[in-house]
């Protein structure tokens, strides 16, 4: 067993496990908490593809500044528990749960009926220089300028419409 | 690149159950919330895996964006919460229906 293969399966075995315990239990801030190594675990799995200016975005946005707002915004509204997972209408929810394990069956059955990797070709030099920080930036301000721009402008709208929504009125 | 990509792939596709699941059944706005932001990280865990296996920069440059996108969706989304907790004092989506016939 190679390290990488090792690497996939801790990464992915928390990924999996944390993605669970994200939606079974009723205390949000665990919850949140969960989250974070979820995305932790994520961008591990980044740094095995050889995507580094990803990973390091997905701990600085997704585990830094996104989670901070939600773990503000629970403990700012303090809501208590939630009931456990299935004992408020549990038929409907037995009934979702099972369409989505149906979902998730068809989908690992087209991955294996489509046969991906006969596709791909798996160099590891060109993913190397494809996953720097110096690659993703040479694109982004030549090609992609114009998404670019309208990802700054979306954010600053973004910033304005919170506050907007967020403010308190005073009559 | 020893593990083919269907592992990457099958990985990705749990995690968008798992999101799946928690929006269709729980009850919490922001347990809702956060399940949309892992089926948005599913999404992109697919988006680098092909873009790594092809030795293909766009793939990560469109997880630039999404992260973007990301980021602005989760800041208006928890200001309506806000909102929605000052105006109803719940976090219940089941109370929240004045836009139901």
């Amino acid at each position: 067993m190679s390290l990488e293969i090792i690497l996939f399966v801790i990464l992915g075995g928390v990924a999996a496990v944390t993605s669970v315990i994200v939606i079974t239990r009723p205390n949000p801030i665990i919850s949140a908490l969960f989250l974070v190594l979820n995305f932790a675990s994520l961008a591990g799995l980044y740094l095995l593809l050889n995507a580094q200016f990803i990973a390091v975005a997905q701990v600085i946005v997704y585990a830094g500044a996104i989670m901070v707002l939600f773990l503000f915004v629970i403990m700012l509204l303090r809501p208590g528990n939630e009931e456990k997972i299935f004992s408020r209408n549990p038929v409907v929810k037995i009934i979702a749960s099972i369409v989505a394990g149906v979902v998730f069956l068809q989908i690992v059955y087209m991955i294996f009926f489509t046969s991906p990797s006969n596709s791909v070709t798996g160099e590891v030099s060109a993913s190397v220089n494809a996953g720097t920080v110096e690659a993703i930036g040479r694109e982004l301000f030549t090609n992609y300028i114009l998404p670019f721009e309208a990802a700054g402008f979306l954010l600053l709208a973004a910033a304005i419409g919170a506050l907007v929504l967020a403010k308190k009125k005073f009559e | 690149m020893q593990i083919p990509i269907e592992y990457y792939l099958i990985l990705s596709a749990f995690m968008f159950i798992m999101g799946i699941v928690g929006v269709l059944t729980r009850r919490n706005a922001i347990i809702v919330f956060m399940s949309i932001e892992l089926m948005l990280n599913s999404a992109n865990l697919t988006f680098v895996a092909f873009a790594s296996y092809m030795g293909n920069t766009i793939g990560q440059l469109f997880v630039f964006f999404v992260m973007a996108v990301a980021a602005a969706e989760a800041a208006i989304g928890l200001a309506i919460i806000l909102a929605l907790f000052r105006n109803k004092m719940t976090l219940n989506i089941d109370e929240v229906n004045i836009l139901k016939w």
